[in-house]
């Protein structure tokens, strides 16, 4: 499958967002996109096939290789990233339904002038909240958009069903394990991960 | 992955005149099972209609009572809806039961009751499988099956609906609304999804077409004691064995009116009708509710593998509802 050219330019009137019929000789109906995801950050447009998962499109077309294709099912998280501000399996959205919404990466979690990491990344450097590595990108914008779930106070299986509305909720460690539940760690770092996240919310 | 056509509807008679539109469409909301079932070769359309833009992502508490959550709403905002967790409690504990955090920020309540059996041997394009290609048989029915149906299977299918949510929306009496070509209409949610019988392709009576605009929850199972109890294989982020919800209201010592619905015993969520008639009016004792949740199971017919769920089932239930029924 060759993907067409995508452009990093800004979207132009010329070049309206939406079914992409591409040159002369494509099928009618049109099988690719233009979109713009804003990155980190910063607006990208770019076409699309409409198949491509927006995991494939941050890796193999904008060279954010941080999220990890781990099952490629939504079994195993290593995927996940903040999509307009909500943490969600980037393996099963399609990125031409994106088009248009914020989407925040491992890569953009540190500060911007990539010498100060985000306070979860440093916690789990010191408390070795991994081994091999390959599911931390996915742990840690995990646990970034579960620790703001707990303070917009939405409940977990683990949640007092007594607990007030929309108060935040304490994420003792039983809370943070079956909140993370949707993120698979190969080598069991799980203690450390949770250890890792009590530090950050103390 | 057969290439496909995207369309994003504004408005639902943009997303009916679409779908009409495109022969092989179908309907896109959170994607999280038709992506996946797109990457196993199960399902292949030739257009997705995205309608997880339309205006239809509202919670609204409605003057009678009554509770119309739109269909494009995702499960972790039900689930932490203030009127969900006050006045129908087993909703939120059911969909906090199922999936993963991740999960439930992108699916929609309408994709949820949409969601296709996790039977592996449907998700397998090798193996036959009467729900994926009628008339091809039933690898299952040989192969393991410890997962699948113990009531109301059939020769042709073994299946179980996975969804928790359906559970208790079959047992607080909830409606759902559809939006098709032909106007509107409304059924009950117990009785959306279908037994297989000889047609296990056919998982609902959604016609072609039709959309899931909203789940209403009616006044009358609002602010009683309910609750939803799960059995899986880990304590998170697994599918039912067995599942339970449940609501009693007890009223001078003696059972006003219950409702009890299974999960993952059936091609849907089990409403056990026999066990509630059997409660009502009687003093809810650990005997009696035992008595009446073996008047339900009784019918069970487990399978070479999952005998199991009939007592994993039966336990369930009855912890469940004398719970419920007890001093509060």
């Amino acid at each position: 499958m060759t993907l067409l050219p995508g452009t990093d330019a800004p979207r132009t009137p010329q070049e309206p967002h939406g079914p992409h019929t591409g040159a002369a000789g494509e099928p009618a109906e049109a099988t690719h996109s233009r979109i713009t995801l804003n990155v980190n950050g910063t607006p990208r447009t770019l076409v699309v096939d409409n198949r491509s998962s927006l995991l494939d499109v941050l890796r193999e077309r904008l060279g954010l290789i941080g999220a990890k294709k781990g099952c490629d099912h939504g079994q195993c998280g290593s995927c996940t990233v903040l999509v307009e501000g909500r943490r969600a399996n980037a393996c099963l959205l399609p990125a031409v339904a994106q088009d248009g919404y914020d989407i925040t990466t491992v890569e953009g979690l540190a500060a911007a002038d990539g010498e100060r990491l985000h306070p979860l990344q440093r916690a789990f450097l010191d408390r070795d909240g991994f081994q091999c590595g390959y599911c931390t990108p996915g742990q840690l914008c995990s646990a970034v958009g579960m620790i703001a779930e707990a303070e917009a106070g939405h409940p977990s299986d683990a949640t007092d069903p007594g607990h007030p509305a929309k108060t935040p909720v304490a994420l003792t460690a039983a809370e943070i394990r079956t909140r993370l539940s949707g993120n698979i760690c190969r080598c069991g770092a799980y203690p450390n991960i949770v250890a890792a996240v009590e530090d950050v919310i103390e | 992955m057969k290439p496909y056509a995207y369309v994003r509807a504004a408005t639902l008679d943009e997303a009916t005149a679409a779908y009409a539109g495109h022969s092989g469409a179908h309907y896109l909301g959170g994607g999280t099972n038709l992506v996946d079932l797109m990457k196993l070769g199960v399902t292949a359309p030739d257009a997705l209609v995205d309608i997880s833009r339309l205006p239809l992502d509202g919670i609204e508490l409605r003057p009678d009572g009554a509770l119309r959550i739109g269909a494009t709403a995702r499960n972790s905002d039900i689930a932490a809806h203030p009127v969900v967790r006050d006045r129908w409690p087993v909703l939120s504990q059911a969909l906090l039961a199922g999936a993963s955090g991740q999960l439930r920020n992108i699916a929609t309540a309408g994709g949820n009751l949409l969601q296709r059996t996790r039977c592996p041997f449907f998700q397998d394009t090798a193996k036959p499988c009467n729900k994926r290609r009628p008339g091809s048989g039933c690898a299952a029915r040989e192969g393991s099956h410890r997962d699948h149906a113990v009531l109301g299977h059939s020769p042709h299918c073994i299946a179980t609906h996975p969804s928790d949510m359906a559970v208790a929306l079959a047992a607080l009496d909830a409606t759902v609304e559809l939006h098709g070509t032909g106007g509107e209409r409304s059924v009950p949610a117990a009785e959306f999804h279908r037994l297989p019988g000889d047609r296990p392709e056919q998982d609902t009576v959604l016609r072609p077409g039709e959309l899931i605009t909203a789940i209403v929850l009616p006044p009358h199972s609002a602010g009683l004691p309910s609750a939803y109890r799960k059995a899986r294989d880990r304590a998170s982020y697994a599918f039912a064995l067995a599942s339970v919800a449940a609501l009693v209201e007890v009223q001078d010592g003696l059972v006003r009116r219950s409702a009890l619905a299974f999960g993952a015993l059936a091609h849907r969520p089990w409403r056990a009708h026999r066990a509630e008639e059997a409660l009502r009016g009687v003093e809810p004792t650990r005997a009696a509710v035992e008595r009446a949740v073996d008047a339900e199971l009784a019918s069970a017919e487990p399978l070479r593998d999952n005998a199991y769920k009939v007592p994993l089932a039966r336990n369930l239930a009855c912890e469940v509802l004398t719970r419920l029924a007890g001093p509060r």
